[in-house]
């Protein structure tokens, strides 16, 4: 067993894991962080997207261990409790989303982009998203829905 | 899926690491972004007894300019694809870097990891073998340096010894009258490479071809010189009749896969047509 303290959504735990636990095990299943999903389990489909130290990986092929020290940000974390991120709420504004399975990786992944480059070209953002599979909806509302968001935390005026 | 239990180290130094493999032997694998080793362990396609994480070791990281740029094996694509230092003198490696994978994969994997797994679809392989880089080395005998021409041997095999570690890479900074490309065509789901060519041409002062090498990812088990299509460039005067001949030639005398991805026949075809547009775009940067 190795002992890890990591930083979650701002607040530290110090956890016993094995070292075999994937991050995205230590989130749902040690700290009740389900809001990551696990999808394909291969590394292609985006649904565990979160944030280490800032930028997006997967979650589900880093193990607990390799985080250990560092600060982690889940779809939970994004925004204040009871408040909706620029990006959670382009989704529900611009139908960005059907079962919602992919949307929590699907947030990460544009977050990073959105911060990486606050101006997306519609093809930047479908480039910016190549790791992250949606099954329902088609990406066309996601891309509005990414530009909604763009365009808010720009300060521009925004439609949905 | 979960990987069969390990023992895990996460050594402080690259003497560390090396100190470790010798320790455990054959059941110690060394870890680095885990793009290529934890997918196989989920699979349980591998079951190391130890890995020894070398990702965050603080030698292992960095970009040096200079003369030549030396990279820490551990660096990952996405800093590569992005330093100033790499855009400015070795376009290409930022060009190649930031293809592989999505951003995601590039976050996490590591040029040191992708030249000592040697997957016979990785794009970076190409590129070290078209401009020439030196891969350093560590072991428990002492640090040596590979040429780019010897380190891979055969598919997700090479020149490496049992207990070296990757420590840097160097690469030339391309200078005036030098040019090099990255070609590839992209598997639509992974992104690995079906076939991938990396060219590099330097032109002498009246436009006519100096030095050229070309390489081939994705197509064989290994990534490989074309030395064929070299030879016919050099010396010609690196025009698209010139280009044209010597793409013909790419891809004559290699190995071939064929998966379900693509069949040995198709990958032939595109090996040249990705040699020809590889070369078309470094000659070109090489006239600025
Ligand atoms: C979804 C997905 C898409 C991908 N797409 C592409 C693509 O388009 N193109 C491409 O080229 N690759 C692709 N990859 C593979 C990726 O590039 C891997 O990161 C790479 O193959 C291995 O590098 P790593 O740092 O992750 O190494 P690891 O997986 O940690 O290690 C791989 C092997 O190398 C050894 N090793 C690692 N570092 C060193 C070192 N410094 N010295 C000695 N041995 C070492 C390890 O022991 C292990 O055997 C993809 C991977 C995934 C999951
Ligand atoms: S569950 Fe991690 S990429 Fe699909
Ligand atoms: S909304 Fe269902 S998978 Fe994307």
């Amino acid at each position: 067993m190795s002992t890890i303290t990591v930083t979650v959504n701002g607040k530290a735990h110090t956890s016993t894991v094995e070292p075999r636990t994937l991050l995205v095990h230590y989130l749902r299943e040690h700290l009740n962080l389900t809001g990551t999903h696990i999808g394909c389990d291969t590394s292609q489909c985006g649904a565990c997207v979160v944030h280490v130290d800032g930028k997006s990986i997967k979650a589900c092929t880093v193990l607990a261990v390799q985080v250990d020290g560092a600060s982690v940000t889940t779809i939970e974390g994004l925004a204040p409790a009871g408040e909706l991120h620029p990006l959670q709420e382009g989704f529900w504004e611009c139908h960005g989303l059907q079962c919602g399975y992919c949307t929590p990786g699907m947030i990460m992944a544009a977050a990073d982009l959105l911060q990486q480059n606050p101006n997306p070209s519609d093809d930047e953002v479908r480039h910016g998203l190549e790791g992250n599979l949606c099954r329902c909806t088609g990406y066309h509302n996601i891309v509005r829905a990414v530009q909604y968001a763009a365009a808010k935390m720009r300060g521009d005026e925004v439609t949905a | 899926m979960i990987p069969a239990a390990f023992e895990y180290f996460a050594p402080g130094s690259v003497a560390e690491a090396i100190g470790l493999l010798e320790q455990h032997g054959d059941e110690a694998k060394l870890l680095a972004g885990g793009h290529s080793l934890l997918p196989a362990l989920k699979l349980r396609l591998s079951q190391p007894g130890v890995l020894i994480d070398i990702s965050r070791v603080a030698e292992l990281h960095g970009i040096e300019a200079g003369d030549r740029l030396s990279i820490g094996a551990a660096t990952t694509y996405a800093a590569i694809a992005s330093d100033p230092a790499v855009l400015g003198g070795c376009a290409v490696l930022a060009e190649c870097a930031g293809q592989i994978g999505d951003i995601q994969v590039r976050n996490r994997g590591t040029l040191g990891g992708a030249l000592a797994h040697a997957d016979p679809a990785a794009d970076l392989p190409a590129v070290v073998l078209a401009l020439d880089a030196a891969i350093a080395v560590q072991g428990p005998a002492g640090a040596r340096s590979i040429s780019a021409d010897d380190m891979f041997v055969e598919m997700l095999t090479t020149a490496l010894e049992p207990n070296e570690v990757v420590t840097r890479v160097t690469f030339p900074v391309l200078g005036a009258g030098e040019g090099a490309s990255y070609a590839k065509l992209k598997h639509p789901a992974s992104r690995y490479a079906i076939v991938g060519v990396a060219a590099y041409v330097r032109l002498h002062a009246d436009g006519s071809v100096a030095a050229a090498r070309v390489a081939v990812t994705g197509a064989g088990p290994r990534a490989e010189r074309q030395h064929a299509t070299e030879s016919a460039l050099v010396g010609s005067a690196g025009d698209a009749a010139a280009i044209a001949a010597a793409a013909e030639l790419a891809g004559e005398s290699m190995e071939y896969l064929g998966d379900i991805h693509a069949s040995e026949t198709y990958r032939r075809a595109m090996v040249k047509v990705y040699t020809r547009r590889a070369l078309e775009q470094a000659v070109a940067r090489a006239r600025g």
